[in-house]
């Protein structure tokens, strides 16, 4: 895990490709095999004979989720379909002191479900039953494996839908959604998972089953919905989502306006934003990953274009002709030269088809590539994406860049070619660079995507010991024996009987009377 | 329960291996006892592997996946597996189990945003896992049962009389109402189900003349499964295609395209078959080589990789190849002359996998079908998921087959549809077995039958064995 950061993907030769080395994050394999073979007695004693996974080829499949650069075999894997088969293996593992991982449908960018090989991982891929959908509470009641845009699906003939759209949205999970507080290209205008979950079924890391939230929007005492939310499955797995539905717009516009440099694309979209004008989404993609997009799904972006901005407005029909108009003015106002109006769904579906196929599109110009994902504020982006440029000149690493502009968050995509001697590490500089360059500028080093295994490194530049011991008390609240996705977030994990931090003295929280050490 | 349908393996291997396998390190280079996966002639190549980045996209289309929700089965897993296998893991059971399990529906390939070429991987696969494994004596009777059958039009011809005599007879209401043969044979009961009812045969002269103005000179694939169970397809076929303006040139001594052959690794039977039809339509000295199956389309689209190594045949399957069209696809481009009529009839329209995915045909069947006055034509959910045909993947694995398919007739039902509209043989006799059993009353046409009867003016009743 040393220093290394960013979606790396394993484009590439594929021979001789190293797993990252046992470490405390990832588990030495054999070790509890007594505790395994026990937790694998209760899951086979409880579920059909597919429903557990041993065979080291079929495991081999489930090395890695969306982040292939690492790949750890798990002991075990399980797949439950109901909350009470679940809830009795996460009670062998807790009574057997197996660590054990969650997982939805594996394709998180940050390797949060990155099996541990002393421990097993819990796949939702069959909890996938939509329980409730509840029009006239705007609520949806599913299981963690539901696919995103299934939510959707279900709710649009009852004129609603499940407003956070991940880029994945056509595979991933709602369990992941929720470990990750997931965004998405809409979240500028909707907000991110955590406003739209008002409820979890939560087994903890004892094997008891909790309801947090619930129907109502609100629940009194501490927030351990919140909490819970993009805690990354180090706090339990979630076996329900009760979710807000949002009702489907009147009508909907989207745009795709070309500009020539990504610097008018960027005052454009702060010009839009200080004006009161709050699309559902602000996207922009620079002519690197134009030219990634139009390679994969031909996407006809306007030609010669050096960064175009993707916008949907959204809302009642008055309300959005009146920011259409204002939206075009200020386009043209920065510079813009070209202005699309989707006139139907399928032209609609194309301009978001190239937004969202954009990461592993630039598979396509590209042999190996890092995503990055940070956040800064909206109005550092001009000045980042220069340094960004800078950076990119200065080292010979090509960067695309496709992010959501409207609410800063990047995504810068760290182009090389692993077969040339230093690249691989050039790229990892220029990529690490940009999550300093995203912290110097009062940003965070994820927007979206998790800490999970790979920007455990990274947390100790955003926060001090004591933040990151402060952290450690919460966790060990709710999984006081360290087996529920230990070695994900933090750098260094401790069990939680350890003092944290490397003082003498109590936790100056422990101190006051705060919080007490576990 | 997602464990129905389940196809398993025996018990697991016994791994010699397995401690080494559950260390987070690589599957360590076979040891001089076992051999790899996969020979060095044409492995699924490393670098297409490598296109793969693990993103998922693929998952919510591949049908197998949709049933089982495991990575075994679905397409980033496979290519996991292949990837073990380049490594130097055994083909074991298991694996072949799952590389056995892809219907080779190509959604994946549509679905991928990295344009992973699937198709090539999984083709390669096969044909090492029928040189290297050895399947259990059950399955290598009924492969080798179909291969003997299937491919060869005076076999299947030969079938028709005791067919057509057992279903005037009555006795399929008795068969499927015991269900003894569904517990007895599965794999056989499946082929009695997809049985279609039979059709006269009308006798295709070896050429059809252009109905007036020559504007293309065409031969036509009259194919196997198509020509002796939907005669009809390929007489409507040659009706559309003069009336459009082509002469239609129907070579007598071809044969099967090889399809079949292709989708199950039989590499050499696949050659030769691609030969002959090379052979068969070479000399005719046609612009275009029609064909109204996807499956046989799609192969024939690839023969240039299939006998890319044979020095006699490369170039010249290559320009084969080129030639090659879908029936839609030819007439799209060739456009319509022909009047049509009015066929005040609702449509749903079902992507055949190997015309949407394999070939990207999509809009020119459906624009084909708008151009008739009247026809309304309605979307089927989940469109880009395979009806569970996919070839013999319905004889060899009925029970998933049977549950993708009832899935695709629940969606076709939702359309409301009176007629339901595909460009697959296999398509037709896997959907109408479900419509079937599931009571959907719809009729079922092939596109270029609704075609010849808008041209003809015939009613929409022709159309299709009503349910």
């Amino acid at each position: 895990m040393s220093g290394t950061h960013g979606t790396q993907t394993t484009a590439g030769p594929v021979l001789g490709d190293t797993p990252p080395e046992a470490t405390s994050a990832t588990g030495e394999a054999g070790d509890n095999a007594a505790g395994i073979a026990a937790v694998g007695r209760v899951a086979r004693a409880l579920m059909p004979e597919t429903g557990v996974i041993a065979d080291p080829t079929q495991l081999r499949t489930y090395e890695c989720d969306g982040l292939a650069h690492y790949r750890v075999t798990p002991a075990l894997v399980v797949l439950p379909e109901t909350t009470e088969q679940l809830a009795a293996v996460v009670r062998a593992c807790s009574e057997h002191g197996v660590p054990f991982v969650a997982r939805g449908s594996g394709t998180g960018l940050s390797g949060g479900a990155l099996p541990r090989a002393d421990g097993v991982l819990l796949v939702t891929s069959r909890m996938r039953t939509i329980r409730e959908v509840r029009r006239a509470d705007q609520r949806a009641i599913v299981e963690p494996g539901v696919i995103n845009l299934d939510v959707t699906r279900a709710a649009t003939p009852e004129g609603y839908y499940y407003a956070p759209d991940p880029s994945s949205q056509q595979i991933c999970s709602i369990g992941g959604n929720l470990a990750e507080n997931s965004g998405g290209a809409h979240c500028l205008k909707y907000g991110f998972t955590s406003n739209h979950v008002l409820g979890t079924e939560l087994i903890t890391p004892q094997g008891d089953v909790v309801q947090l939230g619930g129907l109502a929007p609100d629940s009194p005492g501490y927030d351990l919905l919140g909490t819970v939310v993009g805690s990354e499955g180090t706090l339990g797995i979630a076996t329900t989502a009760t979710v807000r539905l949002v009702r489907l717009p009147e009508e909907v516009r989207t745009l795709l306006v070309g500009f020539h440099t990504t610097d008018d694309a960027g005052a454009a979209t702060s010009a839009i934003i200080s004006a009161g004008v709050l699309p559902a989404a602000i996207e922009m993609m620079d002519a690197l990953a134009i030219e990634a997009a139009e390679a994969a799904v031909h996407c006809n972006y306007p030609d010669g274009a050096g960064a175009v901005l993707v916008i949907e407005l959204d809302g009642a029909s008055a309300e959005v002709e009146h920011e259409y108009a204002l939206v075009e003015q200020f386009c043209q106002q920065n510079g813009s030269f070209e202005l699309r109006l989707a006139t139907d769904a399928t032209e609609r579906a194309l301009i978001w088809r190239g937004r969202k196929s954009a990461f592993a599109a630039v598979g396509r110009i590209s042999p190996d590539y890092i995503v990055q994902d940070g956040v800064i504020p909206r109005t550092a982006l001009p000045e980042v994406l220069r340094a960004i440029a800078e950076l990119s000149s200065s080292s010979g690493v090509r960067v695309a860049n496709v992010f959501h502009a409207g609410d800063g968050n990047l995504h810068p995509l760290v182009l090389f070619d692993g077969e040339k001697d230093g690249a691989s590490e050039a790229a990892e500089q220029v990529s690490g660079a940009i999550l300093d360059l995203c912290i110097t500028h009062g940003g965070a080093i994820t927007g979206e995507h998790g800490v999970g295994v790979d920007k455990a490194a990274y947390m100790p530049k955003m926060f001090t010991d004591d933040d990151l011991d402060t952290m450690q008390l919460v966790r060990c609240a709710f999984d006081p024996g360290n087996i529920s996705n230990p070695g994900k977030i933090f750098p260094t994990p401790r069990l939680c009987g350890e003092v944290p931090g490397k003082r003498k003295k109590a936790h100056p929280l422990v101190e006051a009377g705060l919080a007490d050490a576990f | 329960m997602v464990e129905s349908t389940r196809a398993r393996s025996d018990e697991p291997q016994s791994d010699p291996r397995k401690t080494d396998a559950l260390s987070a390190g690589p599957v360590p280079v076979g040891t001089p006892t076992l051999r790899s996966a996969f020979d060095e002639d044409h492995p699924p190549s490393a670098e297409l592997i490598s296109d793969c980045v693990h993103c998922g996209f693929c998952l919510p289309t591949c049908p197998t996946y949709t049933l089982w929700g495991e990575e075994m089965d679905s397409p980033r897993g496979r290519i996991d597996l292949m990837k073990a296998g380049l490594e130097g893991a055994p083909l074991s059971d298991t694996m072949v189990q799952h590389f056995d399990a892809c219907l080779g529906c190509m959604a994946c390939v549509t679905a991928c945003p990295s344009g992973v070429q699937y198709d090539k991987l999984i083709e390669a696969t096969r044909v090492q896992v029928e040189r290297h494994h050895t399947r259990s004596p059950g399955d290598r009777a009924m492969r080798a049962a179909i291969f003997a059958l299937f491919p060869y039009k005076k076999r299947l011809r030969a079938l028709r009389g005791p067919l057509r005599a057992y279903q005037a007879s009555g006795l399929p209401k008795v068969v499927r109402g015991s269900g003894l043969l569904d517990r007895l044979a599965p794999k056989l009961a499946a082929m009695e189900g997809l049985a279609p009812v039979l059709e006269k045969r009308e006798k295709l002269p070896e050429r059809v003349p252009a109905a007036g103005a020559r504007r293309a000179v065409v031969g036509m694939l009259t194919g196997c499964v198509q020509g002796e169970f939907f005669p009809g397809v390929n007489a409507a076929t040659a009706r559309v295609l003069a009336a459009e303006g082509c002469d239609v040139i129907i070579p007598r001594k071809q044969g099967c395209c090889g399809a079949l052959s292709v989708h199950n690794g039989r590499q050499e039977e696949a050659q030769s078959f691609a030969r002959a039809t090379i052979d068969a339509f070479e000399s005719a000295g046609v612009d275009a080589v029609v064909v109204n199956a996807a499956g046989c389309g799609s192969s024939m689209k690839e023969y240039a990789d299939i006998l890319a190594d044979d020095p006699d045949y490369a170039e010249r399957a290559t320009a084969f190849s080129r030639k090659v069209r879908d029936v839609s696809e030819f007439l799209a481009e060739l456009g319509s002359v022909a009047p049509r009529h009015p066929l005040e009839v609702t449509v749903a329209y079902h992507d055949a996998c190997h015309l949407g995915h394999a070939q990207g045909i999509r809009s020119q069947p459906r624009g084909l079908l708008r151009e008739i006055p009247g026809l309304q034509l309605r979307e089927i959910a989940e469109a880009e998921v395979c009806c569970g045909s996919a070839g013999i993947w319905n004889v060899l694995n009925p029970e998933p087959a049977r549950e993708l398919g009832d899935r695709k007739a629940r969606n076709i039902a939702g359309t409301g549809a009176e007629l339901l509209v595909t460009a697959n043989p296999g398509c037709l006799m896997q959907v109408s077995s479900s419509l079937e059993r599931q009571g959907t009353r719809i009729g079922l046409a092939h596109t270029i039958e609704v075609i010849d009867a808008s041209i003809q003016g015939l009613p929409v009743t022709t159309l299709g064995p009503q349910h």
